[in-house]
């Protein structure tokens, strides 16, 4: 089949950039797939851009259009009324002002206390080493559920509700990012390590001029994965923040549910939509990056 | 773990304590010392407010596992957890088995299936909750056009779990199949050859090249999906709320309940050690078993 596909070469001759990418989109590559991978694209695709789209177009209808049988997948008009609605209800604005500021200063910390941290155990000789390490990797073993309720007591009894601190103080301890970090530096090339020791460059330069940007690519990964993590966190937030003013989007959404109710559909979809946009340049920057970070643990 | 020349001499330790002390400090502060408070506090009885503690002894347990609420959940989460676990399995593997290959489109695809991961639980529960309207949901549309009826996913325990667990995998789905993608990736293309070159079909390749390969991989994505459904939260407290007659009620939920709905500290600081210690048995056991040699 391919054969057959390439004889058409002739005409990528006088092929303009529209004709070339609806070939790349076409025949000529679509050929190159087996009929089953084909199917899973294809349904790949559909799984992911099918619920999309609809809540999307939703995001646009009005309230007539949302409850009309049989469905109208097409809003018949852009109408931008329930995004106007969903910002008088909740203040998205200060919501987002929110969840910028906390997921920046908590990624900020977490990648200077992760890199620090894995910098120690792999490079400094000291006693209870083994120790720290267990110390360090033990923690991913305590559920989030259990220290729930104290963390919520003491960040209570600190003042700190209705505050950034306590979105972000009690997430700040890194395990995780720590692991990761430790297989990075565990690969790098212990020569130049050694030649720098030799030269006497101090344990502070070690990190900050050859350790850390010798591994941007493991420090990049992880600081998505925490921005990401933090960007999406929802529960914890959703407990120490009780005034909306404090809330991050992703529970400002819920609170725009609870105070439009079931019903009203439109609203809620202009909000989720509102939330979801900020995410989406990210996967299209650092996509690679993310998925690097991630399947780490599978090749370590 | 191996740690080369460990304390033999103690010129890095200012240095060493400078650079661990903070972080290892906040996970004293923020996880172990709260783990500790948590197991007291499933000894007494609390309204999260009043200043005074009654000791209650294993109380707390006793009438957990007496009430029949708890078996509920008890089995919620175990179908939670396998159902999700399963499917997150089978469909990561077939997916990432079918887009394993250097076409664009399928470049795509994957890419595709990986945003739902890292787009905010609330926002995924809500999109889904309204695809899932008996009446005027995307879901519901298709289904008539399918002459079928929608079922009611809002009013039945069966099918709120069922429509619980499928938003889950939705949500992961691009997680595992980015996980085994990068297992199949470590395949030698030589095995693919040979298999080719003996004639063997879609289902024998799958069967003595992919599922051998990706054996590692497996391991680590079943323990790790397995961790996060056993927790799940958000999903499930945007669109059921444990309920309806609490037929998506999980141990995770009943936690959150327990504590910041009903005030029963004690139980609820029960329950999460329970599950603390589900949990660690569980990873002991899975990695065990599931590394033993074929």
């Amino acid at each position: 089949m391919s054969t057959e596909l390439t004889s058409e070469t002739p005409l990528q001759a006088r092929s303009t950039p529209i004709r070339s990418l609806m070939k790349s989109l076409t025949a000529y590559r679509v050929g190159r797939l087996t009929p089953g991978q084909l199917f899973a694209v294809l349904l790949a695709i559909a799984l992911i851009s099918l619920p999309t789209i609809w809540m999307v177009f939703a995001s646009f209808k009005s309230r007539d259009e949302m409850y009309k049988l049989p469905l109208q997948i097409f809003p018949s008009s852009a109408s931008t009324t329930n995004y106007q609605r969903a910002l008088k209800q909740v203040p998205f604005p200060r919501l987002f002002l929110n969840s910028i500021a906390t997921t920046l200063i908590a990624t900020s910390v977490k990648v200077i206390l992760g890199v620090c941290t894995a910098y120690a155990l792999v490079f400094l000789k000291f006693p209870g080493r083994r120790l720290a390490f267990w110390f360090v990797v033990g923690s991913l073993m305590v559920p989030f559920e259990v220290v729930l309720i104290p963390n919520y007591v003491t960040v209570a009894n600190l003042g700190w509700l209705n505050t950034w601190a306590a979105i972000i103080v009690p997430g700040l301890g890194v395990a995780f990012g720590t692991f990761l970090l430790y297989q990075s530096f565990r690969t790098l090339p212990t020569e130049i390590i050694e030649a720098a020791r030799l030269d006497g460059v101090s344990r502070f330069g070690m990190l900050t001029r050859i350790v850390a940007p010798m591994s941007r690519p493991a420090i990049a990964a992880f600081a998505l994965l925490t921005a990401v993590a933090k960007w999406n966190e929802y529960l914890w937030p959703r407990l120490v923040s009780t005034r909306e003013i404090a809330a991050t989007l992703p529970v400002g959404l819920t609170m725009l549910r609870d105070s439009e109710g079931v019903n009203e559909w439109g609203p809620i979809m202009a909000g989720a939509v509102l939330v979801a946009i900020p995410v989406f340049p990210l996967l299209l920057v650092a996509h690679r990056r993310l998925v690097e970070g991630l399947t780490g643990g599978v090749k370590g | 773990m191996k740690f080369p020349g460990s304390g033999r001499s103690l010129r890095d330790v200012p240095a060493a304590m400078l650079f661990l002390v903070p972080n290892l400090a906040l996970l004293f502060w923020f996880t172990y010392r709260p783990l500790i408070q948590s197991i007291r506090l499933s000894f007494v009885r609390w309204d999260l407010i009043s200043p005074d503690k009654l000791n209650v002894g294993f109380a707390n347990y006793t009438n957990w596992w007496a009430d029949p609420v708890s078996r509920l959940a008890l089995r919620n989460t175990a179908v939670f957890a396998v159902s999700t676990v399963a499917l997150l399995l089978v469909g990561g593997l077939l997916f990432a088995n079918a887009l394993n290959n250097t076409h664009r489109s399928s470049r795509v695809a994957s890419a595709a299936l990986f945003a739902p991961y890292i787009v905010p639980g609330s926002v995924v529960a809500i999109g889904w909750y309204f695809i899932f309207d008996p009446k005027f949901g995307l879901l519901a549309a298709g289904l008539r056009g399918l002459g079928i009826t929608s079922p009611n996913w809002y009013n039945r325990p069966g099918w709120a779990m069922g429509m619980v667990v499928l938003v889950h995998v939705w949500k992961h789905l691009g997680y595992t199949c980015v996980l085994f993608l990068a297992g199949l990736q470590a395949i030698s293309p030589e095995l693919y050859e040979a298999a080719k070159v003996d004639g063997a079909g879609w289902l024998a390749t799958f069967r003595h090249v992919v599922l051998p390969g990706v054996k590692p991989t497996t391991v680590f994505v079943a323990v790790t999906s397995f961790l996060a459904s056993m927790q799940a939260f958000d999903l499930i407290y945007v669109m059921t709320q444990g309920g309806p007659l609490d037929g998506t009620r999980t141990l995770s939920y009943q936690i959150y309940d327990e504590a910041f709905v009903r005030f029963r500290v004690g139980t609820a600081s029960a329950v999460s050690t329970v599950l603390f210690v589900v949990l660690l048995l569980f990873t002991v056991v899975q990695l065990r078993v599931m590394d033993r040699k074929p």
